[in-house]
C-alpha cells in the first residue's frame, strides 16, 4: 500500500469508527439511561445536545443511508401503501417506511425511540410535516425551533432574537425536562470551541479546491467530508481529529499535485465544475463515475453547505453560545433567498475558476429545486459560464434514469470541451 | 321565477375571472398615488395593507383560463401549478397593476417564488412574510409584529401612507365587519345549502380578493339579501367538508362537478386566508393594533397545513369542524405536488378514521379540464354515505389524480 493510500485511509477509517461507535452508543442508550433526540441536519443543535449528554439521531442521514444500501425503494413503497402520496418528499417516506419495518439503522441495529423530537424548522417546510408525522408514532415531547428565512441574505436583530428566545424559553427547558439536568453553559461553550477548530480545518479542505488540479471533489467526495460536521459529531474531539487528519491528507495531495480519488481510482482533472443541489443516493457511485471517468471534478457545491456556510466566515463562537447557535441555524444554505444563492454560486464559479456549473434538481426537495431553472439563467448571465441541468431524486430509485442522466452529463461535458477547443470567451454562453 | 341573486353572482364571477385585474386598475385610477399590493396564499393580514392606504390583492394564480407558455419553462414537472401560472401572469404583464407582492410562509414553493419574483421583477416591491410557528406572544408574537411593522415601513418607503394606529384600528374594524358578513353567508350555506351553492359561496368570497374590505362587505350583504329571496327547494345531498385547496384553487367546474355528484360542500378551506382568523380581531384597551393583529393570528389562527400544531392533536380541528357543520364526510382535494396538503392528509385521515368520519380524496391542478373520474368518485362516495350513513360508509376511498 502506498503512503498516499495509507494517509487517505486514516481519516476514512476514523470516520467509519466514529459512526460505528455512535450507533453502538445508540443501541445501548436505553439501558444506559442516555436520552435520544431526533433532529435535522440544517440548523442542528449538536453542541447543545452534547451539553446535555443526549444522543442525536438524524432521520435524513438514515434515509440517505437507506438509499445507498438499496433499502429505500422498499421503505418508500411501505409508506405509500399506508397512504402517503407519491408526490411528496421521499426522505420522509423512506423514514416512515423504515420505522414501520422495524427501524433498523445503517449498522444493522435497531434505533432507539426518541425521548425528544427536536424540530429545527430551518430552510425546509417539509421538516415540520415530517415531525408532525413522527409525533403520531412516538409518545415523546416535540419541541419546535422556528428559524426565520433570510429572504435578503441578511440576519436581522429580530431574527436572531426570535431564535435565541426560542432556545431560552422552549428548547433548553424541554431538554432540561427530558434529561432532568440543568444546562451547563461551560460545557456548551467547550463544545462550541471544538466546533470552531473543526470548522477552520473544514474550510481549509474546501479551499484546497482552488488548486489545479483540485485535490478534492467538493461534491461527491464532499459529502463524505461533511459527514461528521453535519451529523452527530460537531463539537466533539473526534471531529477535531477527523478534520485535522483530513486537512493534512488534502494538503499532502496538493503538495504532490494529485487530483481527488473517486470510486474507480484517481481522477485526472479535465473540467472544473460547481454543482447546485443534493446528490442522488440510490445510485451514488454510478452518478459519481459519470463525472470522474470524464475527468470532471466538482470544485465547489452548495449541498455541502446545507449544514453551515463556514467558508463564508461563520464560526461557532463559544463566547456567545445562544447567539452563535442562532446565527448558525439562520445561515444554512437552504435558508437563504434565491438571489443570495445565485450570488454565492457565482462567487464559487469565479473563485474556483469553474469551467461550468451543473444543477442536479431533485424531485423530493422543493426547498432546493423551486427556482433552479431561473438560477441557471441568472448564473449564466452573471458569470458567462454555461450551466447544465439534470434531474433525479434523493432516495427514490424510480427517478434515477441512468441513461438519460448520463447522456445529459456527456453532452454537457462535450459542449465544455468544444468551448475549450475554441478558446471560447466567457461571454459566449451555451445552455444544453 | 328570475333568480334575484343571479346578476350579483354574475358581477362577482366577472371579477374572479378577470386575471388582468381590471378592478384593481379602476381602484388605482380612483386613488391616484396609492399602491396595490398582491399577496399569495395562505395568509397575509389585509388590514395592515389597507391601513397604509393600499389595496391588498389576493393572487391565486391563473386558474384554468390562462395558457401557460413561459411559466412552465421556469419549473420542473414535479412542482405544483400555481407558481407556473403566477409567473405567466407576471411575465404577461397581467399583474402590472400591482406595485408589489407579499409571499407569506406556507411552503418552500411559495417561499422560493418570492425569490424568483425579486429576480424577475426587480423594480417591484417584494416581501417575504415569515408567519411565526411559535405562538407565545413574547416570542413568536414579538417577531411577527416586527415583520408586520417592517412590511408597513417598506410600503411607506414605496409611497404608501405611514402606518398609524387609528388607520389600522379602522382597517381592523372594517375587516371584522367583512368577517361577520362572511360568517352570515357561511351560516346560510350550512343551514340551507340548496339556497347558496358552494360554487356561489366560492365566487362571493373570492371576489373580495380585488377590493377593500368595506366594498366586499357591501357585496356580501347584497348576496345575502338576494339569496334569502330565492325560492329554492331542499335537495337530498350529502353534506361534506372539503379540505386541501387552501392555496392552488381547483377549477370552478370541478367544484360544480362535486355538487352535481350529490355533495353539498358546507365548509371548505378555499381561499383560507380570507377567513384565517376565527372570530373578530379585538384590540384590548390601550393595545397597539399591530399587536392585536398579531395576537389574533397567534391565538385564533385556524389550524391549517402550514401552521405547526403544537398543543392540540393533529386533525382535532377538522373533526370539530365536521361535527360543527353536521357534515357526513370529508373530501380531500389537494393540488398535485402540494406538500403541505399531501403531507398533512395521512394525519387528518387518521383523525377522521378514529372519529368514524368517512372520507375520500383526489388531486387536481388548477387547469384540470376533465372531471368525470372525480365526479364518479364523489358520486360513489355520496351514494355510500347515503346508503349506509357515516358510520357504515367506507372510511377511505381510492385516491384519484387528474
Amino acid at each position: 500500500m502506498s503512503e498516499h493510500t495509507e494517509s487517505k485511509d486514516r481519516s476514512q477509517l476514523r470516520q467509519k469508527r466514529m459512526i460505528a461507535d455512535h450507533f453502538e452508543r445508540l443501541s445501548r442508550a436505553k439501558e444506559e439511561g442516555k436520552k435520544v433526540v431526533y433532529t435535522f441536519v440544517p440548523g442542528n443543535l449538536t453542541e447543545l445536545i452534547g451539553a446535555f449528554d443526549m444522543l442525536p439521531v438524524l432521520p435524513e442521514i438514515n434515509a440517505l443511508q437507506s438509499g445507498m444500501r438499496k433499502k429505500s425503494a422498499g421503505y418508500i413503497a411501505e409508506a405509500e401503501k399506508s397512504g402517503h402520496s407519491e408526490d411528496v418528499c421521499t426522505y420522509v417516506k423512506c423514514d416512515i417506511g423504515m420505522l414501520r419495518s422495524g427501524n433498523i439503522g445503517p449498522t444493522g441495529t435497531k434505533l432507539p425511540e426518541p425521548d425528544l423530537l427536536l424540530l429545527s424548522y430551518t430552510g425546509c417546510f417539509t421538516f415540520m410535516k415530517w415531525f408532525e408525522l413522527l409525533k403520531q408514532e412516538y409518545k415523546c415531547p416535540v419541541v419546535m425551533l422556528h428559524v426565520p428565512y433570510q429572504p435578503d441574505g441578511v440576519i436581522t436583530d429580530e431574527m436572531r432574537s426570535y431564535v435565541v428566545e426560542q432556545l431560552r424559553t422552549e428548547v433548553i427547558p424541554a431538554m432540561e425536562r427530558v434529561t432532568g439536568t440543568r444546562v451547563d453553559v461551560d460545557k456548551l461553550a467547550a463544545h462550541l470551541s471544538l466546533s470552531k477548530q473543526a470548522e477552520d480545518d473544514l474550510v481549509a479542505v474546501w479551499e484546497s479546491a482552488r488548486h489545479r488540479p483540485s485535490p478534492i471533489d467538493g461534491y461527491f467526495g464532499g459529502v463524505y467530508y461533511v459527514g461528521p460536521i453535519f451529523s452527530s459529531f460537531r463539537g466533539s474531539h473526534d471531529a477535531v481529529m477527523y478534520y485535522r487528519e483530513l486537512r493534512e491528507e488534502v494538503e499532502a495531495r496538493v503538495a504532490r499535485k494529485e487530483g481527488p480519488m473517486a470510486p474507480d481510482g484517481p481522477v485526472k482533472e479535465k473540467y472544473r465544475l460547481v454543482v447546485e443541489g443534493p446528490p442522488n443516493w440510490t445510485n451514488f457511485n454510478e452518478f459519481w463515475q459519470m463525472f470522474s471517468r470524464e475527468g470532471a471534478v466538482v470544485v465547489s457545491s452548495t449541498y455541502t453547505r446545507v449544514g453551515g456556510l463556514y467558508d463564508q466566515g461563520f464560526r461557532h463562537d463559544p463566547s456567545h453560545p445562544l447567539d452563535t447557535l442562532a446565527d448558525y441555524c439562520l445561515g444554512c444554505y437552504t435558508n437563504l433567498g434565491l438571489p443570495s444563492r445565485v450570488d454565492l454560486l457565482a462567487k464559487y464559479i469565479r473563485e474556483y475558476e469553474a469551467d461550468g456549473f451543473l444543477v442536479n434538481s431533485v424531485k423530493s426537495c422543493n426547498s432546493f429545486s423551486v427556482g433552479q431553472l431561473l438560477m441557471l439563467r441568472k448564473l449564466e448571465e452573471k458569470t458567462g459560464v454555461p450551466g447544465g441541468f439534470i434531474e433525479s431524486d434523493l432516495v427514490d430509485p424510480r427517478y434515477f434514469g441512468k441513461a438519460n442522466i448520463e447522456n445529459r452529463v456527456q453532452s454537457y461535458l462535450q459542449m465544455l470541451e468544444a468551448r475549450k477547443a475554441r478558446g471560447t470567451s466567457a461571454d459566449a454562453v451555451v445552455s444544453p | 321565477m328570475t333568480d334575484p341573486a343571479a346578476p350579483i353572482f354574475e358581477r362577482a364571477r366577472a371579477l374572479v375571472d378577470d386575471y388582468t385585474l381590471g378592478a384593481v386598475k379602476a381602484w388605482k385610477a380612483a386613488h391616484p398615488g396609492a399602491l396595490a399590493v398582491g399577496h399569495m396564499p395562505v395568509y397575509t393580514p389585509r388590514p395592515l395593507i389597507e391601513a397604509t392606504g393600499s389595496l391588498p390583492v389576493a393572487v391565486f394564480g391563473g386558474g384554468d383560463s390562462l395558457d401557460i407558455i413561459r411559466g412552465d419553462s421556469y419549473f420542473q414537472s414535479y412542482i405544483c401549478h400555481i407558481p407556473r401560472s403566477t409567473v405567466e401572469l407576471g411575465l404577461g404583464g397581467h399583474l402590472d397593476a400591482l406595485d408589489g407582492m407579499v409571499f407569506p410562509s406556507i411552503c418552500d414553493v411559495i417561499r422560493n417564488l418570492g425569490g424568483m419574483w425579486k429576480m424577475l421583477f426587480p423594480q417591484k416591491y417584494v416581501a417575504y412574510l415569515d408567519l411565526p410557528q411559535n405562538f407565545d406572544k413574547d416570542v413568536g408574537g414579538r417577531f411577527y409584529t416586527s415583520e408586520l411593522r417592517r412590511i408597513a415601513r417598506e410600503l411607506a418607503g414605496r409611497g404608501a401612507r405611514t402606518l398609524d394606529a387609528d388607520a389600522l384600528l379602522g382597517a381592523i374594524a372594517r375587516e371584522n365587519e367583512r368577517r361577520v358578513t362572511l360568517e352570515q353567508l357561511d351560516a346560510v350555506r350550512r343551514a340551507e345549502p340548496w339556497r347558496l351553492r358552494a360554487t356561489e359561496a366560492y365566487v362571493a368570497v373570492r371576489a373580495g380578493s380585488v377590493m377593500p374590505a368595506e366594498e366586499h362587505t357591501r357585496l356580501l350583504r347584497e348576496i345575502l339579501a338576494a339569496v334569502k329571496l330565492r325560492t329554492a327547494r331542499p335537495v337530498d345531498n350529502v353534506r361534506v367538508v372539503l379540505v386541501g385547496s387552501f392555496c392552488e384553487q381547483p377549477p370552478f367546474e370541478l367544484i360544480r362537478a362535486l355538487e352535481k355528484a350529490g355533495c353539498d360542500i358546507v365548509e371548505d378551506d378555499f381561499q383560507l386566508g380570507m377567513r384565517m382568523i376565527d372570530g373578530p380581531i379585538e384590540p384590548c384597551a390601550g393595545e397597539d393594533p399591530v399587536e392585536a393583529l398579531s395576537r389574533a393570528f397567534l391565538e385564533r389562527g385556524r389550524a391549517s397545513a402550514s401552521r405547526y400544531i403544537d398543543r392540540n392533536e393533529k386533525g382535532a380541528d377538522l373533526v370539530a369542524r365536521v361535527h360543527a357543520c353536521a357534515a357526513d364526510g370529508v373530501i380531500f382535494a389537494a393540488a398535485s405536488f402540494c406538500d403541505p396538503a399531501l403531507l398533512d392528509q395521512p394525519m387528518l385521515e387518521a383523525a377522521l378514521e378514529r372519529a368514524g368520519i368517512p372520507h375520500t380524496s383526489f388531486k387536481f391542478a388548477e387547469n384540470t379540464g376533465q372531471f368525470q373520474v372525480i365526479r364518479e368518485q364523489a358520486g360513489a362516495f355520496s351514494d355510500a354515505v347515503k346508503l349506509w350513513g357515516p358510520a357504515g360508509a367506507p372510511v377511505a376511498a381510492q385516491e384519484a389524480s387528474v
